[in-house]
């Protein structure tokens, strides 16, 4: 018992580490469901190619020498923007080639594109690796190797990094959806596309700029798992992605702030299980076991609550 | 050449033939009224358009140009304001937040102002709900909501489809007055109603739609007197 106190500041650390990845990549698939009511399969894939972009960059600076001397920060930065950037562009041109052209199919259809979207970037990230790099996996330099003391826990350096970047980039989500010009059509192209185009917006752009906002916080997040846990490969998208998909229906698909909320909530869920599960049950069920308690939380709550935390129930509209 | 005008307008719902060679124009300055029943095509004119409907044959010209096939939002940009059946407020949206989107086009932040404090001249009640959501407000509210929004990018032509449905009299009342006070003020406006008698009562001229067809056309003043008018829609 004592022990398992103990542990608990790490435990809640990693739980939170984790759960504001998946709180950035689910407000990928919310802001894309909210204004589509599609499901972007391929938004995980997005994410690991994120990481590779985000971990070659800081290879290639490591490369060249420019990592020596550098402000990790600024080593930092350089890698998220540059694969936000990418990743941004990346699901724009998705969005325009595989899933555009489909918008008026039944719903299957696209799902069906954006499952062989994610196919291909998996082969495509493991293709250029191999061809590079003669390995399909990749192991970036780590940025912050360092540990913070607390007193009660010593917290790693590069989750509190994880944590901090995650919560700045909800903060700018945030405003820029509640506060600008931009922000505030989107809201109102999620909510009736053709009465919006009756104010002049253009409803494809602002699809677009969901796709490029979107895809780019998944690409950021990508740089943070890899600065994370090291090593990364071309399968590390399908389970983030399935978790973050989780997280936003578990905060109520469609809700920017059920996405942030749900992200959280699941990994420090998963956190608290994958410890604590083997002590408590004397052994019967181990840590890997994790995802099973977290899942029937899931549906707990969707059984009482389909809408999910923040969804609102849906009405027919008048 | 008219500010608007539809020429021999086809529009089509798969197999429904919905409008059946219309035409209409509305000068610039000037109150037209549209009126017919149920289902007689009286939005899907509007629809015709601003777009949201492509019209299979026919011409639409606004302003000299012809917009036949444009996009909603490229049309919208020209000068026309719908204001859509059943208001289509944005209802999680704020009452402010929803005039800004009105004036989507309008990217000077002190005319958008301007517009703000315009809209409350005409609807003070939109004042004291400006931070509440859309949805939360009532019926009248939201039809002056729509109306106000609707008028934010400084429109040359405002289009209203049915502004009258589901208020009470005293709202009606206050809707027309203040489609007059509009038009006194020099907008152009197009108003589709099945309230025929209030609709020709501040409207200039006026046509009467009848499944998909234009079926009588006159001063508004004539239409009110007409025997077949008084019959079918003012009974
Ligand atoms: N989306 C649609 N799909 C199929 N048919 C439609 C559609 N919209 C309208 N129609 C049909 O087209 C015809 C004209 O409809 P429209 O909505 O223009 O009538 P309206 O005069 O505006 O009627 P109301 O006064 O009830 O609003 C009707 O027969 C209607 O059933
Ligand atoms: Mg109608």
């Amino acid at each position: 018992m004592e022990n398992m106190l103990q542990i608990l500041p790490q435990v809640l650390v990693d739980g939170l580490t984790l759960g504001f990845m998946y709180a950035v990549v689910a407000l990928g698939y919310t802001m894309v469901y909210g204004i589509l009511e599609f499901i972007n399969f391929s938004h995980g894939e997005i994410f690991m190619v994120g990481a590779f972009i985000g971990t070659e960059v800081l290879l290639i600076m490591d490369a060249l020498g420019g990592l020596q001397g550098l402000n990790p920060f600024i080593a930092l930065l350089m890698a998220l923007v540059i694969s936000m950037i990418i990743t941004g562009m990346l699901g724009v041109g998705i969005e325009r080639v595989a899933y555009r052209p489909l918008r008026n199919s039944p719903r299957l259809v696209p799902l069906i594109s954006a499952i062989g979207v994610s196919f291909l970037l998996q082969d495509v990230v493991r293709f250029a690796e191999a061809l590079h790099r003669d390995a399909f996996y990749l192991t970036g330099p780590i940025l912050f190797p360092g540990k913070l003391d607390i007193g009660i826990a010593q917290i790693p350096t590069k989750a509190l990094i994880v944590i901090v970047t995650a919560i700045v980039l909800m903060i700018v989500l945030s405003f820029f959806i509640n506060k600008t010009k931009w922000g505030i059509a989107m809201r109102a192209v999620a909510q009736d596309q053709s009465t919006a185009s009756l104010m002049t917006i253009n409803v494809d752009k602002v699809i677009m700029l969901t796709f490029l906002i979107g895809s780019s916080l998944g690409g950021a997040t990508g740089v943070l798992f890899a600065q994370n846990y090291g090593t990364i490969d071309p399968y590390i998208g399908f389970i983030l992605g399935m978790k973050a998909f989780t997280a936003a229906v578990l905060g109520g698909i469609g809700n920017v702030r059920g996405a942030m909320v749900g992200g959280v909530l699941l990994g420090v869920i998963e956190s608290l299980s994958g410890a604590y599960l083997g002590p408590l049950t004397n052994g019967a069920f181990g840590g890997e076991y994790k995802d099973v308690i977290a899942f029937s939380i899931l549906i707990l709550v969707l059984l009482f609550k389909p809408e999910g935390l923040f969804g609102e129930a849906v009405k027919e509209k008048v | 050449m008219a500010l608007l005008e539809l020429s021999n307008i086809h529009t089509y719902y798969g197999g429904i033939h919905a409008l059946k060679g219309l035409t209409i124009k509305v000068e610039a300055g000037e109150v037209v009224t549209l009126i017919g029943s149920n289902g007689a095509g009286k939005s899907t004119t509007l629809k015709s358009i601003c777009g949201q409907v492509k019209a299979k044959e026919g011409k639409v010209h606004f302003n000299g140009a012809d917009i036949t096939g444009k996009k909603p939002h490229d049309i919208a940009a020209l000068g026309i304001a719908h204001v859509p059946e059943g208001r289509r407020i944005f209802s999680k949206l704020t009452v402010r937040e929803n005039l800004e989107m009105g004036a989507f086009s309008v990217s000077d932040k002190r005319l958008v102002e301007e517009g703000i404090e315009r809209a409350f001249h005409y609807f003070p009640r939109l004042k004291e709900r400006i931070s509440q959501k859309g949805g939360t407000m009532s019926g009248g509210e939201q039809q002056m909501l729509a109306i106000a929004r609707g008028l934010m990018m400084k429109p040359k032509i405002l289009m209203l489809d049915e502004p009258s449905m589901g208020l009470a009299p005293i709202l009606v009342e206050q809707i027309f007055e203040i489609v007059k006070e509009l038009n006194e003020n020099g907008m152009t406006i197009l108003l589709v109603e099945q309230n025929a008698n209030q609709a020709l009562s501040v409207a200039h001229r006026g046509y009467v739609i009848q499944t998909g067809q234009i079926i009588l056309q006159d001063e508004a003043a004539t239409l009110l007197q007409d025997p077949q008018v008084r019959e079918a829609y003012l009974a």
